[in-house]
């Protein structure tokens, strides 16, 4: 089940932004300490397959989720953990996916970052990059048919993405038709070992936002008061009926592709330029100097992420395996008309 | 008198005025009615239920997906089933998995115009029915008759699964019925469309009609042939060809796609492995040839299976 983030919308729209700061802030320090125990398990052999970091993009992601409510659609891609937390996934989907129980959403058929529970909003990606654009679409394009009003559709993309005919398909369907999608391109500066400059030849990725006819936003990813306020006033044109909002987020990716990989090739100059700012630490320092919370405090909110997940890697831990003896190996829904059976 | 095509939009007019969680969305299809005039009328009919796309074939299975994910139930034309292959990812990617993935089914229907033409050349003409069949996940249907292609599109609205409907273009306008029918046989069962003791022939689609025209032709030798219409290829009904195997002795199967893998190939697989002492000769199957399909008349009609070749088969399996 998806978990619900703590206060109903009424109560976060009146708190003041620093508590929306904290709470974005214990969102992404929840992701990261998940994401680096999930790396720990990995490189000890306890989980299978790939492991793919958000480190870097906690900013941008919990932005992006925090922006979401009640009703909304959320397709998050390979680096949103924090997003997919702040959206209320819980802490136990995210480890029994990684380690494939039986009993987690995916239940061993698929699993790290290809999760979603599509029926309570959150939308399961697929490999294929760009794919979820038109998919999200299609949700609100229901919405509108069922005449469910006021309801917003986000998807994160990096900037390799933007290069896929899913991309242009997807994003050019939401304007035409006028739906209430925020695409939240990060631009990490890499795609796999790819550099932008092998990627795309505009200037700057949002420029693209203009001849899609959509709104285009700029925001420092490093930022987290700046990824708030401008992914969280796209989610709200959107939802005001103004259209697909475009929100190009800058980063640098601070891992590699996926831990299986080493990122050598980023160049050293892009670690030291401030776009190789941890926006953890960031915010973190921001915290501090606003005086919005001590050192204490900060410290009682890390143990709590650590006791948080290590009570969901043990929970996935006792939950059975999946069991090719016991595995319904039928890929269809309607049974009569699995072969066989007809 | 109704046609073919008639009948494919019949039955998408019946499932707008009957379920509310349709909708249609495909290139062409509002006020112009469609390439080949399957949704003649129904925007004017069913305001805001009946979508022009643009031509994003991606992007229109992609947004059928996520409205099925909500509750609706998008029927979406391909204009041409050849187009299909740009939304290739989302068919077989996208929907043929999440129920597997998720649990969540994804009830779309993917329309398919397939098939040759005179005229229609290597992109207008293809017959992609095998290729969405190898892919777990999905319904593949293929109606040859003027009852099935009503029945079926109004069957599969009710399948929770992605149904990939390929109606073919040459029966289109070719094809009539005196009406269309109260009943039908379920999506799932081939039917005996000729009963005769002599061979099988199995086929599906256009070439049921061509195959049937065979028949006819050996008949007036003293041969009968038993055909076998399909209607769906995933699932198949391996049943009913064994059944018409174990009376003969003797299968032909015949079809327009191209003669690599393909449905030819899985029935002969499924007839020699499963019934190989039910033979009484080798098993044989013809397809088109193994080009892409030409644009001359003089050319495609030698490229697909006819008749004519059809019966030149089947007197060589009856003579061996």
């Amino acid at each position: 089940m998806l978990q619900k983030p703590e206060g109903s919308d009424s109560t976060q729209r009146a708190a003041n932004f620093s508590e929306t700061y904290r709470r974005a802030y214990r969102w992404m320090l929840l992701a990261r300490v998940a994401e680096d125990k999930i790396r720990s398990l990995f490189l000890g052999g306890k989980v299978t397959g790939g492991v793919f970091l958000g480190k870097g993009q906690e900013a941008i992601s919990v932005a992006t989720g925090m922006a979401l409510r009640d009703g909304d659609i959320f397709a998050p891609l390979i680096r949103d953990q924090a997003g997919r937390f702040a959206f209320g996934e819980s802490v136990v989907d995210f480890t029994m996916t990684y380690i494939g129980s039986r009993s987690g959403p995916m239940r061993g058929r698929d699993g790290n970052i290809h999760r979603g529970r599509p029926r309570e909003g959150m939308l399961p990606m697929i490999s294929h990059l760009g794919a979820m654009v038109s998919v999200v679409n299609g949700v609100l394009m229901a919405h509108r048919f069922q005449g469910r009003r006021n309801t917003v559709g986000a998807t994160s993309l990096g900037d390799g993405a933007t290069s896929t005919g899913a991309f242009h398909e997807g994003l050019n369907q939401a304007a035409v038709e006028k739906l209430p999608l925020v695409l939240v391109v990060t631009n990490n500066q890499y795609a796999y070992s790819t550099p932008t400059d092998r990627q795309f030849a505009c200037a700057d990725l949002v420029e693209k936002a203009v001849g899609y006819g959509v709104d285009g936003h700029s925001v420092d990813g490093t930022d987290l008061t700046s990824c708030l306020k401008v992914i969280g006033g796209a989610v709200e044109r959107a939802r005001n009926g103004f259209g697909p909002q475009m929100v190009v987020a800058t980063s640098l990716r601070l891992s590699g592709h996926g831990e299986h990989d080493d990122g050598h090739y980023v160049l050293p100059d892009l670690k030291d330029s401030a776009l190789g700012r941890d926006c953890l630490q960031v915010s973190h320092s921001h915290l501090l100097k606003e005086g919005w919370a001590d050192q204490e405090t900060l410290d009682s909110w890390k143990r709590d992420s650590i006791s948080q997940v290590d009570e969901a890697v043990a929970h996935a831990m006792r939950e059975p395996l999946p069991d090719p003896a016991r595995e319904d190996w039928c890929a269809i829904a309607s049974r009569h008309l699995a072969e066989g059976n007809v | 008198m109704i046609t073919y095509l008639e009948a494919i939009r019949e039955a998408q007019a019946h499932a707008l005025a009957a379920d509310p969680r349709v909708y249609l969305y495909g290139q062409d299809i509002a006020t112009f009615g469609g390439a080949f005039k399957a949704t003649k009328n129904l925007a004017q009919a069913y305001p805001g239920r009946v979508l022009d796309s643009p031509i994003s074939e991606d992007a229109i299975v992609g947004s059928a997906i996520g409205a099925a994910i909500e509750g609706m139930r998008p029927i979406v034309e391909m204009q041409f089933a050849d187009f299909s292959t740009v939304a290739f990812n989302q068919i077989v990617n996208q929907a043929a998995t999440l129920h597997w993935r998720t649990g969540v089914p994804c009830p779309i229907i993917v329309r398919l115009p397939s098939g040759g033409t005179p005229g229609s050349g290597p992109f207008h003409s293809q017959s992609l029915e095998a290729i969405y069949a190898h892919y777990p996940g999905l319904i593949i249907v293929t109606p040859a008759t003027v009852e099935d292609a009503y029945s079926m599109l109004l069957e599969s609205i009710t399948i929770e699964d992605p149904v990939i409907f390929c109606e073919h273009k040459y029966l289109y306008y070719h094809l009539k019925a005196e009406s269309l029918p109260s009943e039908a046989l379920p999506i799932g069962k081939a039917r005996v469309a000729r009963q005769g003791r002599d061979a099988t022939v199995v086929t599906y689609s256009a070439m049921l009609h061509e195959c049937l025209a065979a028949a006819e032709e050996l008949a007036a030798e003293g041969w009968e042939l038993e055909v076998v219409d399909l209607r769906s290829i995933k699932p198949i009904d391996t049943d009913t060809v064994l059944a018409s195997v174990a009376r003969t002795g003797r299968v032909l199967a015949v079809g327009e796609a191209w003669p690599w893998g393909g449905v030819t190939a899985e029935i002969l697989a499924r007839v020699a492995s499963e019934g190989f002492n039910l033979l009484d000769a080798p098993p044989m199957r013809l397809n088109s040839k193994d080009t892409p399909v030409p644009f001359h008349p003089n050319l495609w009609g030698t490229h697909r299976p006819t008749a004519q070749t059809i019966a030149a088969a089947a007197r060589t399996l009856l003579n061996k």
